[in-house]
């Protein structure tokens, strides 16, 4: 697009040389010209900034320091590479926090997942004071984790706790809570579904409560009983739901940190430990040894973790969803009959 | 709008103190930290913050007899435990946002010892005011007493007079200290309680551990930073003392737990190593049991266990007021007052010769002379151990090592060799 002709300038196009006059375009306009291309960038980027800000800069920040062996009082450290990573993964501590993290959430979500569907089946009947019962179960969910902690250390104390006293009471010999990594596992599971459960049966119960009534109805007429209706329309409806759930408390499984870190009074996971968590063992690594190079590495490597767990969730809730036995018959039927309905309007509307 | 004017009353303060104190650098008097003459700088209207944790005994009326004397407000902050003081400490320090004069526990001192350069050092004019291993403990690399100390926590042994008569040994509180003057007497006299009863004669094992390293002048550091931990024989053998004497005839591995606090008042075990501190804490866990008492002995000579300093931050806004609150909360008499407060032991040699120390009984001990018997106890204090940066996650990983062995998770050696290999990976 070039002219040999001089010509006014206001308009000029690309690849100008110097000599022709400058062109004149007032202040306002230069304004306008920047308000369409810059505006649409300012208006979305509160987003990014605060993105930026609270998101990017500390995961890069992180791995930045995980390549250091970092001073934090005199904020600067020395280029070390992957030692810190090749710290952690050497550390048999660290493969028995993995163990103790997927063990404790693996016996806290399985029944307490199992325990909300029944609870909110059980509600979403008609029961007298049902507003009441709702409240109830979300209770435990309004008490602080520490709190929980601190009221259920007092219960599994080892020799003088309300749970062995009532197991000796009935000579079951004392459980060794504190020693024995499957019963502290036990333990601390019991904690985090005493708060959890109560906070699933409710978006359970939701969920229950947006299934059409008139399929129970339909089923009743059939003859089939409460429990037939429960696995059949029930539990089907809830999948998308279940799957909501099941990512949630996998997150928080992998997560979890409170209930371990007030289980004993030295919250360090255990003399042998027999529950150190990974988030425990980075916060150790972190706050009780002021290492926050090998944290730094940690923070990453508990990163991956969840990024692969994530992905697996990603996998079997496609598989979950598409694989919707029950509904693809009905639906693949009444897709036939749309099909034809929608036919049949097409020849209406054409007439 | 209150504490909008206070904050600008603040700033004003500060401001008015750097000009005081610029003018008096400009003045040819010299005041370095060590000469400052009291006289010459009016500290009138500045503000301090303290920050302490637990109880030091530095009560609002004790604070406000330092206002009355020099004019400076202070403005005291507790933390609930020195676990929050502790990160809160090493999360500013050599920033901002620290008090002007912040306490330190012993157990993380040695970790601040590394950064002794940003703590101003202690006027040259009050050395000498702390025992000598309270001072050599808070001495850097380059000679400076960096930190001002305020209790120690000399070990005593305290006993329950009714378990230690049904198992047929001694009651009065002179004739008990006489059956521990060594370690393997004191072990002795355990088996024999345990023998007898059927219980466990202390509380834990690893309070014995705690003792026994306190003890030895190396434990897992040389002073020159060489790490001897793993082969020094003297920590082998306190392991074997503890795994092997020790484990048997205590009733828990270690304290602080749920079942340990419920214990003090149920009788489970008949003796305690006990430093002063602790005397608070047996009598508010069993405020019914009246057979407490305090022996005036450790096997072994002496041990100090806990106690704290006071240091004031280099980079504060107003140094020398800093170090002049904490001059004076350290001071003997000021040390007394907080003893009388909450029990915290002078580390002052001055302030042990004050009647109030000498002449105090503690009531719930049965009358026992808890002042008299923590003045000798601190005397009988000859060696301070090295406590290296490490030296906390070291001696942690080792009392796991005695807590495996107590849960009979792992024995003696495996359990040895598990403390070996994380040592190696610090």
């Amino acid at each position: 697009m070039t002219t040999t002709q001089p010509r006014p300038a206001t308009r000029s196009p690309k690849g100008e040389d110097g000599l022709r006059p400058t062109r004149v375009i007032s202040f306002s306009q230069k304004l306008s010209k920047w308000d369409l291309k810059v505006s649409p960038y300012l208006y979305i980027s509160p987003f990014f900034i605060m993105f930026a800000i609270v998101g990017l800069f500390p995961i890069a920040y992180t791995a930045v320091i995980s390549f250091m062996d970092w001073d934090l009082v005199r904020n600067s450290g020395e280029f070390i590479g992957f030692d810190q990573y090749v710290w952690i993964l050497t550390q048999p501590h660290f493969w028995t926090a993995l163990r103790n993290t997927f063990s404790i959430f693996l016996l806290s979500s399985v029944p307490q997942l199992i325990l909300a569907v029944f609870i909110a089946a059980v509600l979403d009947r008609n029961i007298r004071a049902r507003t009441f019962w709702r409240m109830s179960v979300l209770l435990p969910f309004v008490v602080a984790p520490v709190a929980v902690g601190l009221i259920f250390t007092a219960i599994f104390a080892d020799n003088f706790g309300l749970a062995n006293n009532w197991l000796n009471a009935i000579g079951i010999p004392s459980i060794p809570w504190h020693k024995d990594p499957f019963w502290s596992h036990i333990a601390i599971a019991t904690m985090v579904n005493y708060r959890w459960t109560g906070y699933n049966t409710l978006i359970l119960l939701a969920a229950m409560q947006a299934v059409n009534r008139d399929y129970y109805e339909a089923a009743t007429v059939d003859g089939a009983g409460p429990v037939r209706q429960f696995f059949s329309i029930t539990m089907p409806s809830l999948k998308p739901t279940l799957i909501f759930v099941i990512i949630t408390s996998t997150i928080g499984g992998l997560q979890i940190f409170d209930e371990p870190r007030v289980f004993d009074q030295f919250g360090r996971g255990g003399a042998a430990q027999q529950w150190l968590t990974i988030s425990l063992y980075l916060y150790d690594i972190g706050w009780g040894q002021w290492n926050f190079g090998r944290a730094a590495a940690m923070a990453w490597i508990l990163f991956v973790i969840i990024l692969l767990i994530g992905l697996l969730n990603l996998l079997i809730t496609r598989t979950l969803v598409r694989d919707e036995g029950l509904h693809r018959e009905l639906s693949r039927r009444q897709q036939r009959a749309l099909e034809k309905a929608a036919r049949q309007n097409a020849k209406e509307g054409a007439r | 709008m209150n504490s909008r004017a206070l904050r600008r009353l603040g700033l004003v303060a500060g401001v008015a103190t750097t000009a005081i104190v610029l003018a008096g650098c400009s003045g040819g008097t010299t005041p370095t930290p060590g000469t400052t003459d009291d006289g010459e700088q009016d500290f009138e209207g500045v503000e301090l913050t303290l920050a302490t944790f637990n109880d030091f005994g530095y009560t609002d009326d004790l604070l406000k007899e330092f206002t009355d004397e020099t004019g400076i407000k202070v403005v005291h902050n507790k933390a609930a435990t020195s676990n929050d003081a502790r990160a809160n400490f090493f999360q500013k320090l050599g920033k901002s946002g620290l008090a002007d004069v912040e306490a330190v526990e012993v157990d993380w001192f040695t970790e601040m010892m590394k950064y002794s350069d940003l703590v101003a050092p202690v006027p040259a004019d009050l050395k000498g005011r702390w025992l000598d291993w309270k001072e050599q403990a808070a001495t850097d690399a380059a000679g400076n007493l960096v930190a001002y100390g305020t209790d120690i926590g000399p070990q005593a042994v305290c006993f329950r007079a009714d378990l230690f008569e049904a198992a047929g040994l001694p009651t009065d509180r002179d004739e008990v200290a006489g059956l521990f003057p060594t370690w393997d007497a004191f072990f002795d006299i355990a088996d024999d309680y345990v023998a007898k009863t059927g219980k466990p004669f202390i509380d834990s094992a690893n309070s014995v551990l705690q003792g026994l390293v306190n003890q030895l002048e190396i434990a897992y550091e040389k002073p020159d930073g060489t790490i001897v931990a793993t082969e020094n024989p003297d920590i082998r053998a306190a392991y074997d003392t503890v795994v092997d004497r020790a484990i048997p005839i205590s009733a828990y591995a270690g304290q602080w737990s749920e079942d340990w606090f419920a214990s003090m008042a149920s009788g489970e075990y008949a003796a305690m190593l006990c430093p002063p501190w602790m005397h608070g804490i047996i009598q508010g866990n069993a405020p019914d049991i009246t057979d407490w008492d305090v022996a005036n002995a450790f096997p072994e000579g002496g041990g100090n266990w806990g106690g704290s300093y006071l240091v004031v931050p280099a980079n504060g806004a107003n140094v020398a007021a800093a170090q002049k609150l904490a001059d004076w909360l350290t001071s003997p008499e000021t040390q007394i007052k907080a003893f009388n407060n909450a029990g915290t032991f002078p580390s002052q040699p001055d302030a042990q010769t004050s009647p109030d120390l000498t002449g105090f009984v503690n009531e719930y001990f049965n009358d026992a002379p808890t002042g008299e018997i923590g003045i000798d106890r601190a005397n009988a204090i000859t060696v301070s151990t090295f406590k290296g940066e490490k030296y906390f996650q070291f001696h942690d990983a080792l009392q796991n090592a005695v807590t495996r062995v107590f849960d009979k998770v792992e024995d003696k050696e495996t359990s040895w060799n598990t403390w070996v290999t994380e040592v190696g990976a610090f």
